[in-house]
């Protein structure tokens, strides 16, 4: 044997222990930080809010105008459902009003602000064109143009969609501007390398490549369009929740108010969690290439 | 066969003067010719291939494939990417048939010949799967199977393996090679690795930069040697192999320190 062989003998025992480094604590094992599930401890501080409210209204630490006990806000919550408030009109139809008010204006804001978005990423005219005008109108708070709006359209419901339209469409209209001017140009030459058109580019590979951004656009928007919801129920609603909530102020019903609160953040929650299963659903590879 | 034809490539940056990034650069490629071009970063390799591709014109001077002008990307002429550029949405498979697809073959047939072109890069077995599974080997093969997949008369390879590991890139130099052996197809491929480029080239090209241009050319025997013995270790480990490549190093020694050839 030359000194340059190389030996293909297995290490020892030893020789391996002696190698293997100092060794962690079994279990641990090094992440980024903020790693990890956060399921058990969010639910540790839902349930600490609810201990506290209890424990605040139950010792007479808040009057109860100012904060109702969880009882009376749950009964609150049972006489709604039957509608035995002012009004007389069953909580079911509140809510089914409020909702049917948001997700049409926001089906309607997904329609034309998706594909304003798009072209205003794919046209320098088109861009151009809409710009200023989502530029100038977006920072605007929804009341302070609600006026404008019931001088226009009336009091009916077509005043109350189009405030929650506005709301949603312009950070539809920039996510998907945004997704698009994102799209890797590489993508994007591979396609005309392979003999793409440019509306198969458009079609088949920038609207793809923008979905990931569409949809958190859509998550936005639709918080937006909640947001929303009180002010627009502001003009001459006799339903819906925003008005329920609205008018148990006038009347110091804050146990009702409280209730209405909790549920507009049940359902925004709820329906933000649908969105992120269908952003796991229809982006799987978002994140990963 | 392609011919690039006195083309020169100017930026105009809005401040400073224009920036020279490829001079009067002539070069004919021949089918079944496999060039490589090599060089240091900044020595315009890549805007070479990115005007014969068709992404960036040429300010002045023009380039031809089988007598016409090109102006802008065409499925004759195959692009492999140095990131992949795969279409995550889409499974393996759908991938390599999304060309054929844009040109509107039906579906049984585009999948037939898909298939056929993952079976050449090794991965029929991973047709199914989607792109963002795969490891960087196999998406970049994935890559040269959606290339071939449109049967172009060029492939414009730019620098594909650079991020590969020395073990998946060799790999990947056979399969090139196989794939080059089996058409008369016109291939030219970006690298700055001098192994690589002599393995795989049938001509050399060297390039330098300030202003971007070919300063040598060499013609290269391994590659065909390859497609007879199919023992690329036999060739890297040649003496002649050796003695080239030391050859090639120190005259891109010598041209990157003196700025002239």
């Amino acid at each position: 044997m030359t000194q340059h062989d190389i030996s293909t003998k297995p290490l020892p025992d030893t020789a391996r222990q002696a190698a293997s480094p100092a060794r962690l604590p079994s279990g641990s094992r090094y992440r980024t930080p903020g790693a990890g599930s956060t399921r058990a401890i969010s639910a540790a501080t839902v349930l600490a809010v609810f201990a506290l409210w209890w424990f605040a209204t139950h010792f007479a630490w808040i009057k109860p105008l100012f904060l109702p006990s969880p009882e009376v806000t749950f009964k609150a919550f049972t006489d709604a459902i039957h509608g035995n408030t002012q009004g007389q009109t069953p909580l079911l139809d509140h809510v089914l009003v409020s909702v049917t008010r948001v997700f049409c204006a926001f089906f309607l804001a997904v329609l034309t602000a998706v594909p304003i978005g798009i072209a205003m990423g794919t046209s320098r005219i088109v861009r151009g064109i809409f710009d200023p005008l989502i530029e100038f109108y977006r920072p605007l708070p929804p009341l302070a143009y609600l006026p404008l709006i019931v001088i226009w359209l009336g009091i009916d419901e077509g005043a109350k969609v189009t405030l929650i339209y506005l709301a949603c469409a312009a950070p539809l209209a920039m996510a998907a501007q945004a997704g698009v001017r994102g799209v890797p140009i590489e993508q994007i030459n591979a396609a005309y390398a392979l003999g793409g058109s440019r509306w198969q580019i458009i079609t088949l590979v920038i609207l793809p490549a923008a979905l990931p951004e569409i949809l958190t656009g859509m998550r936005i928007a639709i918080g937006f369009g909640w947001t929303t919801l009180v002010a627009a129920e502001m003009v001459a609603a006799s339903v819906g929740l925003g008005q329920m909530v609205l008018n148990a102020s006038n009347f110091l019903r804050t146990d009702i108010v409280v209730m209405g609160i909790i549920l507009i953040g049940v359902l925004a929650y709820l329906f933000d969690a649908l969105m992120r299963l269908l952003e796991r659903r229809l982006t799987p590879w978002k994140g990963r290439m | 066969m392609l011919e690039i034809e006195r083309v020169t490539v100017e930026f105009r940056p809005k401040k400073g003067p224009p920036m020279v990034a490829l001079q009067n650069v002539n070069l004919t490629i021949r089918p079944g010719e496999f060039v490589v071009a090599l060089g240091a970063s900044g020595c315009g390799k890549t805007t070479l291939l990115n005007t014969v591709a068709g992404f960036l014109p040429p300010t002045s001077g023009q380039i031809r494939l089988a007598g016409k002008t090109v102006l802008g990307p065409g499925k004759e002429r195959g692009v492999v990417f140095q990131q992949h550029a795969l279409m995550p949405w889409l499974s393996v498979v759908a991938n390599v048939e999304f060309g054929l697809r844009l040109q509107g073959m039906p579906r049984g047939e585009r999948r037939r010949i898909a298939l056929e072109c993952l079976d050449k890069v090794g991965l029929a077995q991973a047709a199914k799967q989607p792109v963002y599974e795969l490891s960087g080997g196999m998406q970049q093969r994935v890559g040269v199977a959606r290339a071939i997949a449109t049967s172009p008369d060029v492939m414009l390879l730019d620098e594909p393996l650079g991020a590969l590991d020395a073990f998946t890139r060799e790999s990947v130099q056979e399969i090139l090679l196989d794939i080059w052996r089996d058409s008369s197809r016109m291939f030219f491929f970006i690298t700055h690795d001098v192994e690589e480029a002599l393995f795989l080239s049938t001509r050399l090209l060297i390039m330098a930069a300030r202003p971007g241009r070919i300063v040598h050319e060499f013609d290269v025997p391994f590659s065909r040697r390859y497609t007879e013995t199919h023992n690329a270790r036999a060739i890297k480990a040649a003496p002649d192999f050796i003695e080239m490549r030391e050859q090639i190093l120190d005259l891109i020694r010598h041209t990157s320190s003196t700025g002239t050839p």
